[in-house]
């Protein structure tokens, strides 16, 4: 495959003329740079996937199992008979368009598929050919159309470019949620053996080794230990967190994407200075060392299996309560679903905070916090010592992460404490934040290299947002609270907008911390010098 | 295709009922068979319709939160965006079905100057929704009068603010207006949009032009072929009363109209008008946003296979030791 090199100019050059051919009679175009690499089979192995075998998105030939169309088919039916939301949303939409234009792949390819409501009648065609009697009779005029292999590629291509964002979910009057109708799409591609490398693999490492990096336990600790070496050259103090601590508070459970690679590391630092400075009695785990859940993208069960593995260890070491990282998709996951799995977590206390004594009633029965409410709480209660001049050379906006904005609707929380560890902060235009926030573009999964110009595309809509206010008031940093977003953003910021960092909230919290007993700091937690400290080293 | 295979369905349903009132004299069968059939399709495939969707279950708690959720007490939780209570539901299922409140944010993304991407605010899909359904509703609750005898007094009410603009006799009634033009609208966005044009089916603009035939010839009948009102009322309070007879002297656009309001209950449960039964249903918004709060409960929820801290410890348990990791086996 060649390089991805096309210029922003180039991707910027967006064809919205609807094709004169009708969207049945118009082939699926598979295009490099726009789908990732098939799976490995060891990965598939692992983890007992059915159908492992070799093939390539642009071949002719995808070496279906036999039966591929009753599988399915069948798959469909099992589907529709689980989840109302896939019933009731292969029945009513209207076609009314109203979803059309806020997908971040529709705007930033024009491709007519991918508008929402498209994509999901590319899945919708095939239902009514078979489970609908107007379709069965009449066909292509009800809107009908017949499963074939082409049909199959049309679809496994286009639920791979939807990021279960849930954006198009806020607008349709229904509430059709394309991201559900992806979740099944994506399931039925996982029946045939038809999964992504990229999810493949993560899901395979956090199987075995806990997490989705395939960090095992002494690389965990030793990465957390570069960092305490680094935050004892910043501020002097070495703070000495405990791993697989039976018997401790609280168990931490955060991304691997924050143990691996700037700028999460800077996050991981940040969170190891507050609980060092607040004295907190809590432990990481190595065995339940993922919030994260890739499992999300290939099957509801899959998720499920690397889901149990925080309960497990939560009642293993006798913890109270569960505290959980910045991440998006994982708080989406824990929110919504955790507790229905793995739950009920009644070994478990109700959250409270050790420092303000705060009762978190919002989470009786999930037993687990988010860190940015933890960390909001502490602030508003007066606990933290903060100098937000550290911050000074920072101008800041904050990016909604999807999962986080409308699988669970923290929107103040972050912003309030951004507010106090910043001395300037600038929110991007109203119809691109909070519950209207757009996706990095290369969530689900999608974070690969392979499909870079997919990834560009689809963060254009943000890229652009963020462009708006740099060009504005000078904006050079996005905070977010998503181990994705720190993973993939910088690479779009770097395409559209470059010059812009990306930073978890906590990252920004280090930085303003005032800590007992620290030295006069001259860096930041890139080791880089803070403005007027320059040069004091 | 997509457009005039329904245009000339509506147009062939027209000529039928013409042919076989005026042609074929089958009053009993359009006046009766039909309209009883028709009902009866509606009412057991509707019902059949939201019964099939109820027995698949709701596994998870996926609300589509659009506000704030419920945390710490100093922060405002946006209760009708992220409700935490049945009533907070109610109050955003309440909005979502009388006002459309999910239409009314729509907003049109551009790319300007193949640079910028623009979000403008754009309502016209909602004010035509809004005006199309209220419109049909009021128009539909003032055929009660041909149902019930003598006519309930609050259609007399309905009856004055509708008919205010008082434009000769018989009384202009404003909704049979707006329900055609706000139609008409929905039709022509469908054509002239290129996106709505492209994802539209058949299915589409079969109902609007039903209602766009039904809305024409209740106007035509209301205002310009006067057909005979008193024999029209004997015959449907014939239906109703389930004594159904055929009055003398209804003209055949009468019968066009029933027919076609016929054709429309009789095709509502197999089409897209389900969304009406289905709005309700629709979990990513009538479920509350509060899920670690309540657990939920999956009634097919099964065991999986998993990878036990056991497991994963006799793996590791050398390179667990030697980073000082406690183990549980030593
Ligand atoms: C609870 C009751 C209902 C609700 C909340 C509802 C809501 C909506 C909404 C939000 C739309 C999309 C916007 C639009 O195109 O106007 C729509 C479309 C539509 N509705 Fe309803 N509706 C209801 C009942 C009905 C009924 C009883 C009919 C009977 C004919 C109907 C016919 C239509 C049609 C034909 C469209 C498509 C318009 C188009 O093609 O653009 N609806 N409805
Ligand atoms: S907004 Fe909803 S009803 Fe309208 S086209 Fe999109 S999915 Fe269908
Ligand atoms: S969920 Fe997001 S990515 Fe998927 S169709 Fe909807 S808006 Fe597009």
């Amino acid at each position: 495959m060649a390089k991805f090199t096309a210029k922003p100019a180039e991707l910027l050059k967006i064809d919205f003329k609807t094709p004169k051919t009708d969207w049945m009679d118009t082939p699926v175009n598979i295009r490099e740079h726009m789908y990732c690499h098939p799976a490995k089979a060891k990965d598939l192995e692992v983890v007992d996937f059915p159908n492992i075998h070799e093939w390539r998105p642009v071949d002719e030939n995808w070496n279906l199992p036999e039966n591929w169309k009753e599988i399915v088919l069948n798959g469909i039916k099992e589907r529709l008979q689980k989840y109302r939301s896939f019933h009731v949303f292969m029945d009513i939409c209207v076609r009314c368009g109203a979803c059309a234009d806020k997908c971040h792949f529709y705007l930033g390819t024009g491709d007519p598929k991918n508008m929402p409501v498209l994509r999901a009648e590319l899945l919708r065609s095939v239902y009514r050919k078979y489970f609908t009697t107007g379709g069965k009779i009449f066909g292509k005029t009800a809107g009908a159309r017949e499963l074939t292999e082409d049909v199959l590629k049309e679809l496994w291509y286009y639920f791979y470019q939807c990021t279960e964002c849930r954006r198009c979910s806020v607008f349709c009057p229904y509430g059709i949620d394309t991201a559900e109708i992806t979740m099944m799409g994506r399931e039925l591609t996982n029946l045939l053996g038809l999964q992504l490398g990229w999810i493949a693999g993560p899901v395979a490492n956090c199987y075995m080794k806990g997490n989705h990096l395939g960090l095992e336990p002494h690389t965990v600790k030793s990465n957390i230990e570069f960092m305490i070496d680094d935050i004892e050259t910043i501020t002097g103090i070495r703070v000495n967190p405990t791993f697989n601590r039976k018997g401790a508070e609280i168990l931490f459970v955060t991304p691997s994407g924050d143990l691996f690679g700037v700028p999460g590391v800077y996050t991981a630092m940040g969170y190891l200075m507050l609980f060092h400075e607040l004295g907190l009695d809590y432990t990481w785990s190595t065995y339940a060392s993922e919030g994260g859940n890739f499992g999300f993208f290939t099957s509801n069960e899959m998720a499920k299996r690397l889901n149990y593995k925080i309960y497990a260890e939560a009642k293993r070491l006798g913890v109270k309560w569960i505290l959980g990282g910045e991440c998006g998709h994982m708080w989406r996951v824990l929110h919504q679903y955790m507790d229905t799995w793995n739950g009920p977590a009644d070994f478990l206390e109700v959250p409270k905070s050790p420092i303000t004594g705060t009762v978190f009633e919002n989470a009786k029965s999930l037993k687990m916090i988010h860190v940015i409410e933890f960390a909001a709480d502490l602030i508003k209660h007066g606990k933290l010592k903060l100098d937000p001049s550290r911050n000074d050379h920072l101008k800041v906006t904050f990016h909604d992460s999807c999962n986080i904005a409308r699988g669970m609707g923290m929107f103040e929380e972050p912003r309030y404490v951004i507010k106090n560890v910043c001395n300037h902060f600038y929110e991007m235009p109203e119809n691109t934040i909070r519950e209207k926030t757009f996706c990095c573009g290369s969530g689900t999964g999608l974070n690969a290299s392979e499909n870079m110009e997919l990834r560009m595309r689809g963060g254009l809509p943000r890229a652009n947002a963020v462009k708006y206010v740099r060009d504005r008031y000078g904006v050079n940093t996005v905070a977010n609270i998503c181990a994705i977003d720190r993973a993939t953003l910088q690479a779009s910021m770097d395409y559209w907008v470059p010059g812009t960092a990306v930073a978890g909230i906590h990252e920004l919290i280090g930085n303003a911390l005032v800590m007992k007993g620290e030295k006069e700091r001259t860096q930041d937690l890139r080791l880089e010098p803070l403005p007027g400290k320059e040069g004091v080293e | 295709m997509k457009i005039l295979f329904p245009f000339f369905a509506v147009i062939l349903l027209v000529l039928l009922a013409v042919v076989g009132v005026k042609g074929a004299n089958l009053h009993f069968l359009f006046g009766v068979v039909v309209p009883y059939a028709a009902v009866f399709t509606f009412i057991i495939g509707v019902i059949y319709r939201v019964l099939k969707w109820a027995k698949s279950p709701v596994p998870f708690s996926i609300a589509t939160t659009c506000g704030q959720q419920k945390t710490l007490p100093w922060i405002k939780q946006n209760k009708l965006e992220n409700p935490s209570s049945t009533l907070h539901v109610i109050g955003r299922m309440a909005l979502e079905v009388l006002l459309f409140r999910s239409l009314f944010r729509n907003i049109k993304g551009e790319l300007k100057d193949s640079s910028r991407l623009i979000y403008g605010s754009d309502k016209w899909l909602w004010l035509a929704g809004i005006a199309f359904h209220y419109s049909f509703l009021i128009v539909l609750l003032r055929h009660i009068r041909l149902f019930a005898e003598p006519t309930p007094s609050y259609l007399h009410l309905l009856e004055t603010f509708d008919g205010f603009l008082q434009i000769g006799a018989p009384r202009l009634f404003m909704t049979g207006v707006i329900l055609l033009a706000a139609v008409t609208f929905l039709f022509l966005r469908r054509l002239y949009i290129p996106q709505v044009r492209y994802i539209s089916l058949s299915a589409d603009y079969f109902p609007l032009f039903l209602i766009i035939g039904i809305a024409t010839t209740g106007i035509l009948m209301r205002y310009f072929l006067k057909t005979d009102i008193v024999g029209v009322k004997e015959l449907t309070m014939g239906l109703v009363s389930l004594s159904p007879v055929i009055p003398k002297g209804v003209g055949a656009i009468f019968y066009v109209h029933l027919f076609l309001v016929s054709i429309l209950f009789a095709y509502f449960p197999f089409s897209k008008l389900m969304h009406m039964g289905g709005v309700f249903l629709s979990p990513t918004r009538n479920l509350t946003g509060n899920s670690r709060e309540y657990r939920r409960i999956n009634p097919w929820n099964y065991p999986v296979k998993v990878h036990t801290y056991e497991e994963y410890e006799e793996e590791f348990r050398d390179k667990m030791k030697m980073a000082e990791i406690p183990v549980e086996k030593e």
